[in-house]
């Protein structure tokens, strides 16, 4: 008697099926919430992008197989011109916060008077809501009335354009996110240099290293786990950027779609063109390169 | 282990991106729960100075109706959006909508969101239907069913500053030629200042410049086929695109809205404007404009085929079909568009859709008599629409707004009016 009361070792066929199942038992929250958050939505995508749905997914829709993707991956106005914008801002702005990036974080590595002032300044952009971030760049670059132009202007450099030039636009955002994410390159380069071990700077030091011998020969192979970490996290995150560019230049990203990356180009199909079929399939396609880029990404850095 | 770490956070990260932007889709099927015919309502509307006034308003309706009404305020672009993911889960969150009939009038209805006017409000004396003017009622119509209520209206016209126009020994532009000569003058004569300035915005333009189209004649279609590259058309689209290339802001941008086109002409960089008459507090009002003394209105200067501006209902309140609390919803659009608090509305500074009001005396004292006089006119002569009569109005108004840009950054107008209308004509085909 007092051994079947004893909790857990009971024989009742409930306990003793939950005993033989508990790997299921204790996994089936995580599982759960994995199905209903992650696979329903992406199995729903999925069947979306094979059907011809717009104006409201509540009517009725066709299934039509790959039509959309077809149609899409043939589009050379929209978006394959999305596609190369979406790899130019980030490859531009990735490569542009890795070397600004490292390069704060080896100043601010040592410690110097008036250090924490520094870095707290440093830290600043990364805390701003990027909509608002946007719309401050937005007037700062105003070719009218904006701050930069009259910067410019003072040392005798004529107006630019700005975000309002078809070919600056881009370029011009891509400065804004740097502006606002090299400081968490810098924050993910600085936790890994602070857990570095002094001995093998040392060790160079005694042998005669200098300054960039120890840095490239050193610090940078050591670091270089925290350097992935950093470009996987930046990397992804510039591939789906969206706020800085809605902020600055709006749905479809301008008037000639000058700064329409695949994220842009998606959000502009579900909600302005209520198109959702075919904004499914974009957003598939860009789902597939993402997956790509981080295993190519992830590869790389077992060979490091 | 420490290798898999970064690769599920980054699927963690990925996932979530593809995923959460296409919300629209897939947002929860659950709507709310309980509530149905419930003491509150709810009430969406536009960040719009129509819906400051109605807030002071809203505790006389409380009192009088015993309802609490619950308001959801959002800008003009989230509130599409907003709409865009309720509306398409079925929601009855949403129990009255503030919407644009023109713009996405045909394509809520086509889908079922809005209900239909019940026949005892339709009939009602008091409130009077037939009291509405015929382009805001037409608007709001949809196969024969009236399935809203304008609240808003407004015209194009011509702003400009009194003292510039003085200043260059010029008249107030009454046709589209005197007003390209007056803008290139006023550039000329005042460096630094922009002779016209008005929206860029591929999308933004359109509306604006309807009125150019309409005045030279042309429209966008005519009985289902595009008429973009007719002479009329193309005369229009060069007359706007030149007007800003030629007499407008230096490095002028193309996305501008009316916020940025405003902010030029308030700013006192601009000498002339063609915009929507609704926004004329904007620059009037001595806190958000430095031109405020000196800005004077005319009706919108005529081409070709006369004084053509559009005359349309900009918002209008519906009810959404699928909510639990329709009675009280349409309760509520009675009161906020009754003939007293229209005119309350529109001495406020929101031009309204009854003519009761217009033709009082009281319905116009607090509008500059020039501005006024304007209006009148506008509302006899204009046109019932600013942007394709079509279901997919976001796309349309892309696709027509194209030569708009080309021809303002000076790009060959002639080959992007013919590529507009083949895009046109072929959009018109499957836009059902």
């Amino acid at each position: 008697m007092a051994l079947a009361a004893r909790p857990g070792t009971g024989d009742s066929g409930l306990s003793r099926w939950a005993n033989a199942h508990r790997k299921w038992l204790f996994a089936a929250p995580a599982m759960i919430f994995v199905a209903a958050l992650i696979i329903v939505p992406l199995a729903w995508t999925i069947y979306l992008s094979l059907t011809d749905s717009q104006g409201s997914v509540r009517a009725e829709a066709e299934f039509i197989g790959i039509g959309n993707y077809t149609s899409i991956l043939t589009d050379t106005t929209r978006f394959w011109p999305a596609v190369w914008r979406t790899f130019a801002f980030t490859g531009v702005t990735l490569t542009a916060e890795l070397i600004l990036g490292m390069g704060i974080a080896l100043l601010l590595w040592r410690p110097f008077k008036g250090e924490r002032f520094v870095r707290v300044a440093v830290l600043l952009p990364l805390v701003a809501t990027p909509v608002a971030v946007g719309m401050m760049w937005r007037l700062i670059f105003d070719p009218n009335i904006g701050f930069a132009n009259s910067v410019l202007g003072a040392v005798g450099i004529p107006p630019q354009p700005w975000l309002a030039g078809e070919s600056t636009a881009l370029p011009t955002t891509m400065l804004i996110d740097i502006w606002q994410w090299t400081p968490m390159v810098v924050l993910i380069l600085l936790a890994g240099l602070t857990s570095l071990s002094e001995e093998p700077q040392e060790a160079a030091k005694i042998d005669g290293a200098n300054a960039w011998q120890r840095f490239r020969h050193v610090t940078l192979p050591l670091l270089m786990p925290t350097v992935i970490v950093a470009v996987l996290l930046r990397g992804i995150d510039a591939l789906k950027t969206f706020d800085i560019l809605y902020a600055t230049k709006g749905k479809g990203g301008g008037s000639f779609h000058e700064v329409e990356t695949l994220n842009v180009y998606a959000y502009g199909l579900s909600f302005d063109y209520n198109e959702y079929a075919k904004s499914s399939a974009v957003l598939m396609v860009f789902f597939l390169i993402i997956i790509g880029a981080m295993w190519v990404l992830t590869r790389r850095r077992d060979e490091v | 282990m420490r290798r898999t770490v970064p690769l599920s956070l980054a699927l963690a990260v990925a996932l979530t991106t593809g995923l959460s932007a296409c919300g629209g889709g897939d947002s929860g099927t659950a709507g709310g729960a309980g509530g149905g015919g419930s003491k509150t309502l709810r009430v969406t509307l536009a960040n719009h100075p129509w819906t400051d006034t109605i807030k002071k308003s809203l505790p006389d309706f409380e009192k009088e109706s015993g309802l609490k009404v619950e308001v959801n305020q959002l800008a003009e672009d989230q509130l599409s959006d907003q709409y865009n993911v309720k509306l398409n889960a079925g929601t009855d969150e949403i129990d009255v909508m503030m919407y644009r009939p023109l713009q996405e009038g045909k394509l809520f209805a086509k889908n079922k969101y809005l209900a239909a006017l019940p026949d005892s409000l339709k009939n009602d004396a008091d409130w009077d239907f037939k009291d509405f003017q015929k382009g805001p009622a037409d608007a709001v119509t949809y196969n024969g069913k009236v399935v809203g209520a304008p609240i808003i209206t407004e015209r194009e016209v011509l702003y400009y500053r009194k003292d510039l126009l003085t200043k260059s020994g010029l008249t107030v532009p009454t046709t589209l030629d005197e007003l390209q000569t007056a803008a290139a003058k006023l550039k000329a004569d005042n460096p630094g200042v922009a002779g016209f300035v008005a929206r860029t915005g591929k999308s933004a333009a359109v509306t604006q410049f309807s009125s150019f189209l309409f005045s030279f004649g042309g429209d966008f279609d005519a009985d289902g086929k595009a008429t973009l590259d007719t002479d009329q058309a193309k005369k229009a689209y060069s007359m706007y695109g030149g007007l800003i290339k030629n007499s407008g802001p230096a490095n002028v941008s193309t996305d501008m809205s009316w916020q940025q086109a405003m902010a030029i002409f308030t700013q006192g960089q601009a000498a002339l404007y063609t915009e929507a008459d609704s926004l004329y507090k904007n620059a009037t009002d001595p806190a958000k404009s430095k031109v405020a003394d000196t800005v004077g209105f005319a009706v919108f200067p005529a081409g070709p085929a006369g004084s053509k501006p559009y005359n349309i209902p900009s918002w209008a309140l519906g009810v959404n079909a699928a909510s639990k609390n329709g009675d009280n919803a349409w309760k509520f659009i009675k009161w906020a568009t009754s003939k007293a608090m229209v005119a309350t509305m529109q001495k406020a500074g929101n031009p309204g859709p009854r003519e009761s009001v217009w033709a009082s005396a009281d319905g116009i004292s607090t509008y500059p008599k020039d501005l006024a006089e304007a209006i009148k006119k506008s509302a006899a002569g204009g046109v019932g629409h600013d942007r394709p009569l079509v279901v997919r109005v976001a796309k349309a108004r892309e696709i027509v707004g194209q030569p708009i840009v080309d021809a303002i950054t000076g790009a060959d107008v002639a080959a992007s009016v013919k590529k507009a209308q083949d895009a046109y004509s072929a959009f018109l085909a499957e836009d059902k």
